[in-house]
């Protein structure tokens, strides 16, 4: 902190994002998908455009599918776009996603006959509806995995014993593999009547839980001894000290913690809806790559991860909303 | 204030001691083995007196003070605030304690962390928007109570973090190096203020330095100490009067004190 800044407001600088080095880099990326799908699709390709009746090389299938993916390519650089364009891509192009995209939420909502225009609700096709679903259940558990954190974290920074007995339990919960877990926990939860958002949202939670206590363990013993000493020198109890600086003094460490929880709530989500197949974007990723509709799987996977950036992105805001509040810098 | 030497006391020292320490020990045990951090210490600090610690690091000045302030206990021997044990001192809010850096909170305006010991002591919402705005003036930062830290230069803070320790109107204030991560002219110029402060406030402070003239200009008592075994090897009555303008430094009782707090702190070494 510089004399300089003595007077007042200083101005803080504007953030701005940094959109030209961005662009270029979609753009790469997006080549690069193209590139990809070629040597991916040329199999599929090749058989198509023959029963179509071009000249392929070479003619005989049996040896075509003993032969590399780039060698075929190279055989037939007439059939290149073909590979963008077959009915069952191993790796669609991104056109095709984006082509399912839109038919699978605006098309599907104004034109379908279960859509929200000519039936008044969200089409169950659509994936506007499963985000949706999938949405309810990773609120409820980022709340319950949150609120849970923050619990545990307080108990581990003001009890020795806890520190001790949870801590370790919390970090061996998180090396089970949570596709592993997931349908024993929809089984018990099952057995003693529970089913639909509370399963899926005790997944989430169990995954969200984690970074928060991490965070806040960190974030609530951030004071240093200097202001801790500053607190007993007033005879400050235990409660007025987490209230009055362990807690503000967590802020930024609780923010960063949410992050990670709300985008690991999102994946227990849907990792609870895959057993299930009773709607949400894990049921339409499963049912896609049971029937082979791999566009409509990454459908569903850029939705989940539209969905990421933006629950990510809204807290992000809150938090800057937050910290200017408070008067901390970010 | 006396040392347990045979200094007599002379009139306008006859006030009860606030501050008393007889054979004071404190060891730490540490990885590489114990450190006598405070050996054989006896002080009597007076009201009103203004006291200076000062040493090399080591010496267990910051140590001594935080004795006072019942942060640490020591391992032997008898140490009283106000004429109660040090923790007891600690609990009646006999002192309020300035450390090194403001420390303020980041998230509180300079209002708002003045008000902290205000809030924990319970004082009513108007009492401590009397008190708040009473420091604030004392410290010379009226109008910055809206300000949030960050806002403020580096001595400012600071003067803020003196007037958070006066908020709650203990008699003691104990100052652990304030200044010491401050330039010399923003230093010179709040040292002159604390001066006044505590000639207009009548508080008993007990300060510690490594700076020679710091501890000269401000104190009516220098203390001394050296390192290992941390110790007092001098008590220095200064002979300057209560008033002392700025160029009171460039006098011959000046630099005669400050040449024998020199003196004491090179024995220390050679000892």
């Amino acid at each position: 902190m510089s004399e300089a800044v003595a007077e007042g407001t200083a101005p803080r600088p504007h953030r701005r994002l940094p959109i030209p080095p961005v662009v270029p880099m979609i753009v790469a990326l997006i080549a690069l998908w193209y590139v990809a799908a070629v040597p991916m699709n040329i199999k599929e390709a090749l058989t198509q455009v023959e029963r179509d009746g071009a000249v392929v090389s070479p003619e005989s299938a049996v040896e075509r599918r003993d032969m590399s993916n780039w060698a075929l390519v190279a055989r037939n650089p007439q059939h290149i776009a073909g590979s963008w364009a077959t009915a069952r891509p191993r790796l669609p192009a991104p056109h095709v996603v984006v082509e399912e995209l839109y038919d699978s939420t605006i098309g599907e909502e104004v034109n379908g006959r279960r859509g929200l225009v000519r039936s008044g609700s969200l089409s169950n096709r659509s994936l506007v509806y499963h985000g949706l679903v999938t949405l309810n259940a990773t609120f409820v558990g980022f709340l319950i995995g949150a609120v849970l954190g923050v619990a545990l974290a307080i108990g581990i920074v003001h009890s020795r014993v806890m520190d001790m007995s949870v801590m370790p339990w919390a970090i061996v919960s998180q090396t089970i593999p949570i596709v592993a877990l997931a349908p024993m926990i929809i089984v018990v939860l099952y057995s003693i009547g529970v089913q639909g958002l509370i399963p899926k949202a005790v997944i989430s939670a169990y995954l969200s839980f984690f970074p928060v206590v991490v965070g806040m363990v960190k974030g609530l013993r951030a004071p240093d001894g200097m202001q801790l000493d500053l607190m007993r020198t007033y005879n400050a109890d235990a409660r007025t000290v987490l209230q009055k600086l362990r807690l503000p003094s967590s802020v930024p460490y609780l923010f960063a913690s949410l992050k990670i929880a709300i985008a690991a709530s999102l994946v227990g989500a849907i990792v609870g809806e895959l057993p299930v197949q009773r709607g949400g974007l894990g049921a339409r990723m499963l049912a896609g790559s049971y029937y082979g509709q791999t566009a409509q799987i990454w459908a569903a996977l850029l939705t989940a991860a539209a969905l990421a950036a933006v629950l990510v992105g809204l807290l992000g805001w809150l938090e800057r909303k937050t910290l200017a509040r408070m008067g901390m810098q970010t | 204030m006396q040392s347990a030497a045979a200094q007599s006391a002379p009139a306008p020292q006859s006030a009860p001691a606030v501050v008393s320490a007889r054979n004071l020990f404190l060891t730490f045990q540490t990885a590489d083995g114990p450190v006598n951090a405070l050996s054989d210490v006896t002080l009597d600090i007076s009201k009103g007196d203004f006291v200076s610690f000062i040493g090399p690091s080591g010496c267990g000045k910051t140590t001594l003070l935080r004795c006072i302030a019942a942060l640490e206990t020591p391992t032997g021997g008898k140490l009283t605030v106000n004429g109660m044990d040090p923790d007891a001192a600690r609990k009646a809010r006999a002192y309020g304690y300035v450390f090194q850096a403001a420390g303020l909170y980041p998230w509180r305006t300079i209002g708002g962390n003045i008000r902290l010991p205000l809030e924990i002591m319970g004082f009513s919402k108007s009492e401590q928007e009397e008190r708040v705005a009473r420091v604030l003036d004392l410290v010379e930062l009226t109008g910055f109570e809206k300000k949030f830290p960050w806002q403020l230069s580096g001595g400012m803070q600071q003067r803020a973090s003196i007037a958070r320790a006066l908020a709650f109107d203990a008699d003691i204030l104990l100052m652990d190096e304030p200044f010491g991560a401050l330039d010399e002219i923003v230093r010179d110029r709040l040292n002159e203020e604390l001066l006044g402060l505590w000639d207009r406030t009548g508080k008993t402070i007990a300060f510690v330095t490594h700076s020679i003239p710091e501890a000269v200009y401000l104190s009516t008592h220098i203390v001394v100490m050296s390192p290992r075994p941390g110790r007092i090897t001098d008590v220095i009555e200064s002979p300057l009067p209560r008033q002392r303008p700025l160029d009171i430094r460039d006098s011959p009782e000046f630099i005669e004190v400050a040449h024998r707090v020199r003196e004491g702190l090179r024995a220390g070494y050679e000892e």
